[in-house]
């Protein structure tokens, strides 16, 4: 048994788990009840798993739990808190962005293009639609809603801008 | 607004005990509200419980009334609206399609309805969520449209009698009826519904709000499905978790028909998470307390299950010419009898061959399930599944036949998963799910893990060998067309039919697969119009028995359907063998054109009939700007890069969507890459319901049907007879990263039409569009898809030397 601490959305918990090789996204799930990130392949090929760690998107279902420790983890659901915003249970911007261009089908991708879009647009102001599109290279949406997704990251990236 | 068809009110007093008894299964906020709402019951006769599902355990009273059991409008105290439907929400916005038709009809915001669907025992049998069917059938007349007529106008004949004025007199808005004249003479459908129970045979002639009238419809109403996924919070069938529950894990045979030799099981004592494993003869699954620790427990499984060699298989190489020589099922299509005599006319004979391979559904998510079998096997067990199935009451068949439980015991639960665009793994992981639960006593839930869902779980699109064939008269008119088109397959997606054995997991647990049985005598002419495969050209004009049923003018024609045994598990893949007809139909089409120098274009106008399918045609070359000139385009020989367009268009099914398509392409000739720089379509599926859902459909489609025309192949290995592509390096799909083309939709909203399908009607002109535009290019036709670069260098080789 080993116990780990983290910060999952702004709240502080030990996790204690027998194999620290454990998946975090599993942790997620299982101990936090996180709901926005998905298992869709567990070989870090898709993108529906992504969470920021401290601010950073990874690939939780292949991230050991271990590699966590002492770092903020922040799923969809936390975006907004992550940004101080009030209100925390509303939509963030950039989810605001996703549902003003429907850019959503079954949705189960999300977190793939919405957290790698929010963590490019803060670290790349002012990109072209080009550069989104490489941005969020290898990021999979099988319903194919790949157009309406670099418009709402667009968007969302002009109107962070104004 | 007036009542259409005015009713006599069946009141039935409040809330009869049987319909209480229904409610024990649905969520307890909601059994609790209905308890206290007044509830509008609509009834088809449709789907109606049995007597059987009368004296069931999950239904301790008894006695359930038929139209209980049909569709319901509940109506609140506090005005809100429960409406209950059997078309699921794949991710295509169905769900808020149905609240718009709700909405629409009952003159209220879309706030105010709530809508409960696919729940088995609770919501209406609508059968499956598949074949652009939906928007049909939901506003056809056994759909819900109707049903929400029928309430609407009884609540009419309710009011009028609250108000004490004629119906005519009343004016409808937000839920609430006026006196015509007297603003402070109202009643609202909560007052009249409420603590009153009434139950009325559906009237299929009550007469739904005028489209030129739409308020709701018609409108891009907000999808109300995308926020919480937006937000994260949405529940997909993956995050399902009941208390009690254990996770499994499924292990498959690495040779597909492998069987069991021995399983040494002892590698599981002592570990994490007290493993047990659950064997049904060639099923094998693992069952643990958590996900990891079954994961952990299947993978040292895996590795003592002495398993006997597999199936044999063609090469891969060898698929076409397999399938060709396999003896077959046949049917006809259509036949007028004199194409052999026309022929024989003809000026001159076109003839070409169209490939199309197996493919994945591919689906986002590895598919989930929770089964909870309580009781083991026979009358006294009851279970309750939460599975992502297209069709809640044809898994419960399938249940009751795997786990040897009646249907009326079981209750399926609809919850979504991700985008299946047809049968993928979500069906058999149910299956797997319900087997696992049964041998351990608890609630489990089965994940797929990636490899699992991509040769273990889900079935593939069905491949295809299309032979073409016409005759051409001196003026290069088509008076005779000759089609023949092999399909391979191997079982059914879970929810069709009733038999486990046409799915993996039921299968590998011993039941058999139905066969394809080989015709012995050839097949009979048609005694009907059907085009649902779409192996119908659009250029024919479907005649049978004497009358034309279809889109085309050529008189002379046949179209022989074979269906062969193949290696692989098939099911329906988005545009089932309709995507693939087309393929071949539409690239043959070109192909005639470009040998008589004709522009394509032209040379199809030539020979439709359809003036909806001619609209949509010159809609599209109006919107793309249309070079009227032939195929393929003269360009300079030393560009190592050549642009090019290419034109498709069709009639999806028998009338299910009109589309045509322009698709713009670069081809790098030394390389064979091929760039989709611009795709513009056109699509009549009769009145607009959402036009910002409709295009998002159309867009998702072509992205989609790009994927599977340049990448999408599943791959397997003769020696170890076993599928090679087991993620998405080998399985290549459209990635974020790969060229995105700009995407023009045109739509015709044509409301004097009945309402057809949009799910499937634009990606089946894709492979045609591309392949033609390739051609418009370079002068290369391509056959077989997917156009990769490698096979576009073999098939300029082969074509150009």
């Amino acid at each position: 048994m080993a116990t780990f601490l983290m910060q999952v959305n702004g709240r502080s918990a030990n996790v204690t788990i027998d194999d620290p090789s454990t998946p975090l996204l599993y942790v997620l799930e299982e101990n936090f009840r996180i709901n926005g990130a998905r298992f869709g392949c567990g070989l870090g090929q898709c993108g529906s798993c992504t969470v920021l760690l401290d601010g950073n998107p990874v690939r939780s279902c292949i991230m050991p739990v271990s590699e966590a420790e002492g770092h903020s983890v922040t799923s969809l659901e936390g975006l907004r808190a992550l940004d101080k915003l009030p209100n925390a249970a509303d939509l963030h911007p950039i989810q605001e962005a996703f549902v003003k261009h429907q850019a959503l089908q079954c949705g189960y991708c999300g977190a793939g293009p919405i957290m790698y879009g929010y963590a490019f647009v803060r670290d790349n102001a002012n990109s072209t639609r080009a550069e989104i599109e490489q941005g969020l290279k290898g990021v999979m949406c099988r319903c194919c809603a790949h157009t309406r997704m670099i418009d709402a990251i667009q968007s969302y990236a002009q109107e962070k801008t104004r | 607004m007036k009542p259409k068809n005015p009713l006599k009110l069946n009141e039935a007093g409040p809330l009869s005990e049987t319909a209480l008894a229904a409610l024990n299964h649905v969520e307890p906020s909601r059994r609790d509200f209905l308890k206290t709402a007044g509830v509008m019951m609509i009834g088809f006769g449709l789907g109606a419980a049995t007597t059987a599902e009368a004296q069931s355990p999950l239904n301790p009273s008894g006695n359930i009334d038929n139209t209980q059991l049909d569709s319901w409008v509940a109506i609140g105290a506090d005005e809100s609206i429960t409406v209950f439907a059997g078309k699921c929400e794949l991710g295509t916005g169905m769900k808020t399609m149905q609240i718009q038709i709700a909405a629409e009809e009952l003159s209220v915001p879309v706030e105010r309805i709530t809508m409960v669907l696919c729940r088995s025992g609770v919501t209406p049998n609508q059968g499956l969520t598949v074949g652009s069917n939906s928007a049909p059938t939901q506003f056809g007349n056994n759909g819900l449209r109707v049903a929400v007529d029928t309430a609407r106008d009884a609540l009419y004949q309710l009011a009028s009698r609250w108000l004490g004025v004629p119906v005519e007199q009343l004016v409808l808005k937000d839920g609430v009826f006026t006196v015509s004249g007297d603003p402070a003479s109202t009643v609202s459908y909560g007052e009249l519904v409420q603590g009153q129970r009434f139950s009325l045979p559906v009237n299929r002639n009550a007469v739904p709000n005028n489209p030129s009238t739409w308020k709701v419809l018609g409108k891009s109403v907000p999808r109300v499905d995308v926020p919480p996924k937006a937000k994260g919070t949405y529940q997909y069938v993956q995050k399902v978790r009941v208390p009690g529950m254990l996770h499994g894990k499924v292990v498959r045979p690495p040779a597909l028909g492998a069987k069991v030799a021995s399983i040494d099981s002892s590698v599981l004592t002592g570990m994490a998470g007290s493993p047990q494993v659950v064997q049904i003869n060639d099923f094998v699954g693992v069952v643990a307390d958590t996900e990891w620790h079954a994961i952990k427990a299947a993978e040292a499984l895996a590795s003592r299950i002495t398993w006997s060699s597999g199936d044999t298989f063609p090469n891969q190489a060898d698929l076409y010419t397999f399938m060709q020589q396999q003896p077959s099922r046949n049917t006809l299509s259509v036949n007028t009898g004199d194409v052999e005599q026309v022929m024989a006319t003809a000026a001159r004979i076109m003839t070409a061959q169209y490939r199309y391979p197996y493919q994945m559904h591919g689906s986002l998510a590895a598919s989930a399930a929770v089964v909870d079998v309580r009781g083991g096997t026979g009358d006294r067990a009851t279970v309750k599944a939460w599975s992502c199935t297209q069709g809640v009451y044809n898994m419960r068949t399938i249940l009751a036949n795997l786990l040897r439980i009646p249907a009326a015991n079981i209750e399926v639960v609809f919850v979504e998963g991700s985008g299946c665009y047809g049968h993928n793994g979500g069906d058999p992981v149910t299956q797997d799910a319900a087997l696992m639960s049964q041998a351990v006593g608890k609630p489990v839930r089965v994940l797929y893990t990636r490899a699992d869902e991509m040769i273990g779980g889900e079935h593939y699109g069905y491949p295809m060998v299309s032979n073409e064939k016409v005759g051409l008269d001196a003026s290069g008119q088509i008076i005779a067309w000759d089609y023949e088109n092999i399909v391979a397959q191997r079982g059914e997606g879970a929810a069709i039919g009733n038999n486990p054995g046409n799915n993996i997991p039921g299968y590998l647990a011993g039941f058999a697969t139905t066969a394809v049985i080989p015709s012995t005598t050839p097949p009979a002419n048609p005694a009907t119009f059907g085009n649902g495969n779409n192996t119908v050209p659009p250029y024919v004009t479907g005649s049978v028995n004497g009358a034309n049923f279809y889109t085309g003018t050529v008189a002379s024609q046949r179209v022989l359907n074979r269906v062969v045994a193949g290696p692989l598990w098939t099911a329906w893949l988005r545009s089932p063998n309709r995507l693939q007809n087309t393929f071949a139909h539409e690239s043959f089409m070109d192909e005639i054109a470009a040998s008589l120098r004709a522009d394509p274009v032209q040379y199809r106008l030539r020979h439709l009939f359809d003036p909806r399918l001619i609209a949509a045609v010159n809609a599209v070359a109006l919107k793309a700007n249309w070079d009227t000139r032939p195929s393929p385009k003269l360009h300079n020989p030393f560009e190592r890069a050549g642009s090019g367009r290419g034109f498709s268009c069709y009639l999806h099914q028998t009338a299910n969507g009109y589309a045509a398509m322009v698709a713009e392409v670069i081809v790098n000739e030394s390389t064979g890459e091929i760039t989709v720089k611009k795709v513009i379509t056109s699509i009549d599926a009769g009145p607009v319901i959402s036009p910002d859902g409709l295009i998002n459909q159309m867009e998702g489609q072509v992205i989609q049907g790009i994927s599977r025309t340049l990448y999408e192949e599943v791959l397997f290995d003769r020696a170890s007879s076993s599928i090679t592509t087991k993620d998405w390096k080998s399985y290549w799909v459209l990635k974020f990263g790969d060229t995105i083309p700009e995407i023009v939709s045109v739509l015709i909203d044509n409301r004097n039409a009945p309402v057809a399908g949009s799910g499937e009607v634009t990606i089946s002109i894709v492979a045609s569009a591309i392949g033609n535009a390739i051609y418009d290019a370079t002068g290369v036709r391509m056959r077989q898809v997917p156009f990769t670069p490698e096979a576009f260098l073999a098939a300029k080789k082969e074509q150009k030397g």
